[in-house]
């Protein structure tokens, strides 16, 4: 389990602050820092996914314009970029979200392990089962327990485990909430905290077991300590699965991942603009509005 | 150091309306008014009138079932007024209403919420609106003519294979004019007041939940089952109860469909039964005296009972409809 201790004792903690004025460099030796805890040459767990020429439109607002991205399998990838770019439509194309908006449409392709998920027969349920989200705003379900709630995923997809109380555990551990709600599971989820909830829905969208995971600004409306705690979880889910995590804190996108790719919009429709490992889109970016952007003097 | 100036007196700050705008208000707020002060009047007046009955009566008015006045050879009246097999017979079609009606309308709401393309919606709506708004006695004469044939054969069936339960049994199979036949036609009548407010429930369910349950890998039925039910389950209660209240108070319906029958039946299938609001109407036309004050007294009954279910019903929507749990 090295890797993954190292990897969390090299998370600063104490530079929480939301200074958007931040040094690009001081960014840069944050994502080295990860990358060097990174054990090299691990064989990659989880599995890859690979959007292929997205384009995306809501009605005749073309909101995405062709985004080709290849996300690796055991990586964390940080979409960064302006609000308005697109980045929340882009990562709700690869599990099949988009389409929920009415007059939502698409093109290109998704691949998980080399399958289109968009592929005419594909059942979009087993797609989203196999490529997890969790959302900006903690959504539990309030009418369900604690417990309930962990296991929520298994019973809308008739999905059989054989120790449900293990894998319960296993999950509230993974998501760092645990120790927290190990005495109170058949309490009702409304009443924990933000960050207790998000932990929660963590801890919900991994009881299915998916392949990737998709993180929208997952802690967008959370308190700093909250924040570091679901860091310290996406390190740890790192090791088993795929993620992609959509944030507007470039310490955060520093800390955590190790690719990002940068994502604008002049006005028309969202580009990524960008991508490669986190240190380097951090230090030596080879565009000059990432490097605009990501040292703070506009967005 | 310079004196200050005294400061002004504060304005006095008016407006004066246009003399439009003011008789608008005025008519505006006089018929506002009035459908709460008719509402006393209606009341009031029940109960005066009904006021000997009450205290001639007394508590028998509810619990008796026999409803008759008999002038002996000396001419001397004995009345003997009671609604209790009315209201046996209102709550049991009533019954026999929700349970057929109420899921049919969920059901609709479902529909019309999650699965309808936004133009069979459109129409649908409207549709279900325009049942609200057809005259009473039309659906009683469609009950009459349509439904009760054909009830009369599902009516044989029950009877057949559940006589078994109390209420499917009955002491003769004759089945025509059966509380179960006025039971389906007020079924259809409440479909429309309960379909759209469980509709607009169903469309305040919040969408991070839906997102939620579909981002876990769930069916459209799923996430209903775990997300719309829980949160709008009560709200469908709220609804139903305002069926309720228009199940209590049908009258022409009921009359045209319903053998009207003095006595506690609590066989469905059985031809015979009552309700309070056609007893009313069935009397009307002969009734003198006595009886007539006996009549309105059973209105009185009828106004408070339809007023209760009702205010309970707009609590619990309300209620939903702004915890937004
Ligand atoms: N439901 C929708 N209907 C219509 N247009 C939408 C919808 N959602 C997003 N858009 C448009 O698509 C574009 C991209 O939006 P998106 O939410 O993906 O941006 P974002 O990068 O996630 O921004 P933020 O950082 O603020 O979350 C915007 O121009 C937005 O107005
Ligand atoms: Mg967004």
């Amino acid at each position: 389990m090295s890797p993954a201790e190292d990897m969390n004792n090299e998370t600063p903690g104490e530079d929480m602050s939301i200074d958007s004025k931040v040094s690009s460099s001081a960014l840069a030796d944050v994502a080295n820092a990860r990358s060097a805890a990174r054990e090299p040459g691990k064989a990659p767990m989880g599995s890859g996914l690979e959007a292929r020429g997205i384009h995306a439109w809501f009605g005749k607002h073309h909101a995405l314009e062709n985004v080709s991205l290849d996300f690796a399998s055991g990586t964390v990838t940080a979409l960064i970029g302006p609000s308005g770019c697109g980045k929340s439509t882009f990562i709700r194309t690869l599990n099949r979200m988009h389409e929920f908006i009415p007059s939502a449409a698409m093109a290109g392709e998704v691949l998980l392990d080399g399958k289109d998920i968009y592929a005419k027969g594909t059942d979009v349920t087993k797609i989203r089962l196999q490529i997890g989200m969790v959302f900006q705003k903690p959504n539990p379900f309030p009418s369900m327990t604690i417990g309930e709630n962990v296991l929520s995923g298994l019973k809308l997809a008739q999905l059989k485990v054989d120790n449900k109380e293990d894998l319960m555990q296993e999950c509230l551990e993974r998501a760092g909430l645990w120790n927290e709600v190990k005495d109170r599971l058949g309490a009702h989820a409304g009443g924990l905290s933000g960050g207790q909830q998000q932990r929660l829905c963590i801890a919900r969208s991994l009881a299915v077991k998916p392949k990737v995971l998709l993180m929208d600004e997952p802690c967008s409306a959370l308190d700093p300590g909250s924040t570091l705690r679901i860091e310290d979880t996406i390190g740890q889910l790192a090791q088993s699965m795929t993620i992609i995590i959509v944030t507007h804190n470039m310490q955060q996108a520093a800390r955590v991942s190790d690719y990002t790719a940068f994502f604008l919009s002049d006005g028309g429709p969202g580009n990524m603009i960008e991508v490669g490992p986190t240190n380097e889109i951090f230090s030596r970016p080879r565009d000059q509005r990432t490097e605009n952007y990501v040292s703070g003097r506009f967005g | 150091m310079t004196q200050r100036p005294t400061p002004p007196a504060p304005r006095e700050i008016t407006t004066k309306p246009r003399l439009s705008d003011r008789i608008f208000r005025g008519t505006v707020t006089g018929f506002g008014m009035a459908s709460l002060v008719i509402l006393t009047l209606i009341g009031l007046f029940l109960a005066l009138r009904g006021f000997q009955t009450f205290k001639h009566e007394g508590f028998h008015f509810l619990t008796g079932v026999k409803w008759e006045s008999v002038t002996s050879d000396a001419g001397k009246v004995t009345n003997n007024f009671g609604v209790g097999a009315m209201l046996v017979g209102t709550v049991l079609i009533a019954t026999v209403a929700l349970i057929v009606g109420v899921p049919l309308s969920v059901l609709c709401a479902l529909y019309l919420t999650f699965y309808a393309p936004e133009r069979i919606k459109k129409i649908m709506v409207s549709v279900v609106d325009l049942m609200a708004a057809f005259p009473s006695i039309l659906y009683g004469l469609w009950g009459f003519f349509v439904l009760m044939p054909m009830v009369q054969y599902w009516a044989g069936l029950l009877f057949k294979y559940l006589r078994w339960i109390p209420v499917f049994n009955a002491p003769q199979p004759f089945f025509e004019r059966s509380p179960f036949v006025a039971g389906m036609v007020l079924a259809i009548m409440i479909i429309p007041i309960v379909t759209s407010v469980s509709r607009e429930i169903f469309a305040q369910t919040p969408l991070d939940r839906i997102q939620a349950a579909y981002a876990l890998g769930a069916t459209r039925w799923g996430m209903i089952k775990t997300v719309v039910f829980p949160f709008g389950s009560s709200g469908v209660v709220g609804g139903a109860m305002l069926g309720l209240g228009r199940a209590f108070g049908e009258t022409v319906a009921v009359f045209t469909v319903l053998n009207i029958v003095f006595k506690v039946n609590l066989h469905i299938l059985y031809g015979m039964g009552g309700n309070v609001a056609s007893m009313i109407i069935l009397k009307w036309g002969e009734a003198v005296g006595d009886e007539t004050k006996a009549l309105l007294a059973a209105g009185f009954i009828l106004f408070v009972l339809t007023l209760l279910v009702n205010m309970a019903a707009n609590t619990i929507v309300k209620r939903t409809l702004k915890s937004g749990k």
